[in-house]
């Protein structure tokens, strides 16, 4: 899969487009949760390949979400769409709509469960830049416990042989946790040493509300990122951040923007890739796909 | 009245007395006129031959919620009690967190009713502890187990304010009627789908963690000793809360408890990739977990075992997993389930059988589960090798939410009696 997305990633930058391969196929983004990023990229990688896209966004404050679910799924099949891009902040929803929809599905993120197609293009973005994921030392950083990104990454990484740390205050760390096959740190100092990439989480606002951490200012202090916690890890080591950033808090603007380390623009230029190769794969149908 | 019954060549079990040998039950007037080897048989009595099965008390099922009043759409009363004779069920406590929940004695006085209008379960109610279930204020506990209530509880919703509960327990003493708590803290629990551990963590679901039980247990166990009153936890899970109920056995305290057939046949790996059948409360729990129920039951630390019959329709269940409502049907397999740990041996059949009769009915003072000349003759038979296997859509009784979908298993009834009248099979 990442090296068809590298393909794509040439493709992409010579300006060419392959638009007969899903001609006259139909993509939904169906979004039960607002992400212009996700969706966007979804949305042109579908494009590229010459999908007619739809994005539908389906708000989840109705009272009863699992009928909107159901219901919904009942309407796409009666469409007979063939991708269904879906994004829910449920865990599992993409997994129930599977069983009731004939298209594919695609986890573009589901509640705090999983984020397949973030995990693949974050590979693909270090190992463009490092020329492997075996071996490299990846400190993903703050919220975990309601990170997909991370379930996600940690899930490939180290199926491809990367050293995985996962920093956070205990209150933001999963139970279990070194179950996943990952180092658990609760020291930026301490966890960020030798890595090789630095990868940041977004900290959601509810989550103070919720007394997880008493302040954003308390948060920054000990697990944002900055010019001086990034020293602690390998001189070339490289930042990323699943995106959108909540600088001042997980991450401070001056390392965000330095083009030095920071490569979170070019994840969203691997994303689109990486979802043309997903979107090719499935497209080729079940007897083809993986 | 029925017409006079003999049942002929039963292996007859009878937990109260420890009664196991193989002969005839000769019923008159709905009532057990006599049992033993070889009986003759007397005028007009119907025959039934049982072949070696076994014939035992029908089962008391110490807590199970109905559906009825409120929740018609999962259960009615008509159709929980079909799914009872199903199960060799005779006898079936209701949890009062229906709708309206039953905190008046006129509900009380309905429910029991009820029952009597199937011909085929006794419905022994529980009184709310609160108001409305509310956890606020206490319910008219006199006046309701006046009416009827066997104990008295709030159902799937624990007593979660400490002095609320040394009130409870230490008001319903003077009555001499236990207290039955759903042992979670709820504010550990909040917003829980699965066991807190690895299993949740990778699912990305919410976790309650096993302490949340632990918790409760032992502080109701510390007001149990401050007010002499007596609590019964139920559907004890965590090998943590049974270490803890054991302790204050030894102690002298009243305490008993009690399990359900998920909690040690089943772990949190039923669950697999967001099976919302398999979303309970409390939440399916590690495997050490189950085999320290499984090991209680043995041991004597769990008093009965229920089915924990909730009943939810597919609106409630085709949910994303933390949405959907925990809650498994537990009737018809209550038996068969509990069955399996024996012949796993892990447990004695006499226990079993125990658990399921005489337990429960001593826990609620009713009088059932025995095999006693001149008790009613609420009667289970059953092959206890026959195998079957557990099909969501095609159990008896409305609610199909079962936790052991495709789950083999050996011990079918054959037959079930309600006051000497046959009615399952």
């Amino acid at each position: 899969m990442l090296d068809l997305a590298e393909s794509y990633v040439l493709l992409n930058r010579s300006g060419k487009t392959q638009r007969d391969l899903l001609r006259g196929r139909t993509l939904i983004n169906l979004f039960f949760e607002d992400s212009t990023r996700t969706r966007t990229s979804f949305e042109l990688a579908g494009k590229r390949l010459g999908a007619d896209v739809l994005n539908m966004s389906v708000s989840t404050s109705s009272v009863n979400k699992g009928e909107t679910l159901l219901d919904t799924a009942a309407t796409l099949n009666a469409m007979h769409c063939d991708l269904l891009v879906v994004r829910h902040d449920q865990s599992g929803a993409p997994n129930l709509l599977a069983q009731k929809v004939d298209a594919a599905v695609i986890n573009a993120g589901d509640g705090t469960h999983e984020h397949p197609t973030q995990a693949l293009l974050d590979a693909l973005t270090i190992r463009r830049r490092k020329g492997r994921l075996e071996g490299l030392v990846v400190a993903i950083c703050g919220d975990v416990l309601h990170s997909r990104v991370a379930r996600s990454n940690i899930h490939l990484l180290t199926t491809m042989g990367s050293r995985v740390r996962v920093i956070g205050p205990p209150t933001l760390i999963p139970a279990e946790a070194a179950s996943l096959g990952v180092e658990v740190f609760h020291d930026m100092q301490a966890g960020l040493a030798g890595a090789d990439i630095v990868m940041m989480l977004r900290l959601q606002r509810e989550r103070m509300t919720r007394g997880l951490v008493p302040s954003a200012r308390e948060f920054f202090r000990f697990y944002g990122l900055d010019a001086d916690k990034l020293g602690f890890a390998k001189p070339d080591a490289l930042v990323m951040h699943p995106g959108p950033m909540n600088r001042g808090v997980e991450i401070d603007s001056a390392v965000a923007d330095d083009p030095a380390r920071s490569v979170i623009k070019e994840q969203v230029e691997m994303g689109v890739a990486v979802r043309m190769a997903v979107l090719d794969t499935l497209a080729r149908g079940p007897g083809n796909a993986g | 009245m029925p017409a006079d019954l003999l049942i002929r060549d039963a292996r007859l079990i009878d937990p109260a007395t420890g009664h196991d040998s193989r002969g005839d039950l000769y019923v008159r007037d709905g009532v057990i006129a006599d049992l033993g080897p070889g009986l003759g048989r007397p005028d007009g009595a119907e025959e039934i031959a049982a072949e070696g099965a076994i014939l035992c008390p029908g089962l008391v099922d110490m807590r199970a919620a109905l559906g009825e009043p409120g929740h018609e759409y999962r259960e009615t009363i008509a159709s929980a009690a079909l799914a009872a004779a199903a199960g060799g069920i005779t006898t079936l406590a209701a949890l009062p967190d229906s709708d309206p929940a039953i905190d008046d004695p006129a509900l009380v006085r309905l429910l029991r009713a009820r029952g009597e209008e199937t011909g085929s379960l006794t419905i022994l109610p529980y009184g709310a502890v609160t108001r409305f279930c509310r956890g606020e204020e206490l319910a008219e506990l006199g006046l309701l187990g006046e009416a009827g209530a066997v104990a008295f509880t709030d159902g799937a919703r624990a007593i979660a304010a400490a002095r609320l509960m040394r009130l409870a327990l230490s008001y319903a003493r003077g009555f001499g009627k236990k207290i039955v708590q759903h042992p979670e803290d709820p504010s550990l629990a909040l917003g829980g789908a699965a066991t807190e551990g690895a299993l949740a963590t990778r699912l990305g679901l919410p976790g309650i963690p096993a302490a949340a039980e632990a918790i409760l247990v032992a502080r109701d166990i510390r007001l149990a000793r401050l007010t002499a009153g007596a609590v019964h936890f139920a559907h004890v899970s965590t090998a943590e809360a049974l270490a803890l109920i054991r302790r204050a056995k030894e102690d002298g305290i009243a305490v008993t408890c009690d399990t359900a057939p998920p909690y040690f046949d089943l772990n949190e790996t039923a669950i697999g990739e967001f099976r919302t059948y398999a979303k309970l409360s409390p939440p399916l729990r590690r495997e050490e977990d189950r085999l320290a129920v499984a090991a209680a039951l043995a041991d004597g630390t769990i008093d009965a075992v229920a089915s924990d019959h909730q009943p939810r329709d597919a609106d409630d269940k085709r949910q994303p997993f933390a949405l959907a409502s925990p809650g498994g049907s537990g009737l018809a397999t209550l038996l068969a389930v509990t069955l399996a740990q024996v012949h796993s041996g892990a447990l004695g059949l006499m226990r079993a059988l125990e658990l399921l009769t005489i337990a429960p009915a001593r826990l609620l003072g009713a009088e059932a589960g025995s095999l006693a000349r001149g008790a009613p003759a609420d009667l289970c038979l059953f092959h206890p090798d026959r195998a079957w296997q557990v099909e969501a859509g095609k159990l008896p009784g409305k609610a199909q939410n079962t936790p052991f979908d495709g789950r083999a298993l050996e011990g079918t009834v054959l037959g079930t009696w309600k006051a000497g009248r046959r009615v399952f099979g």
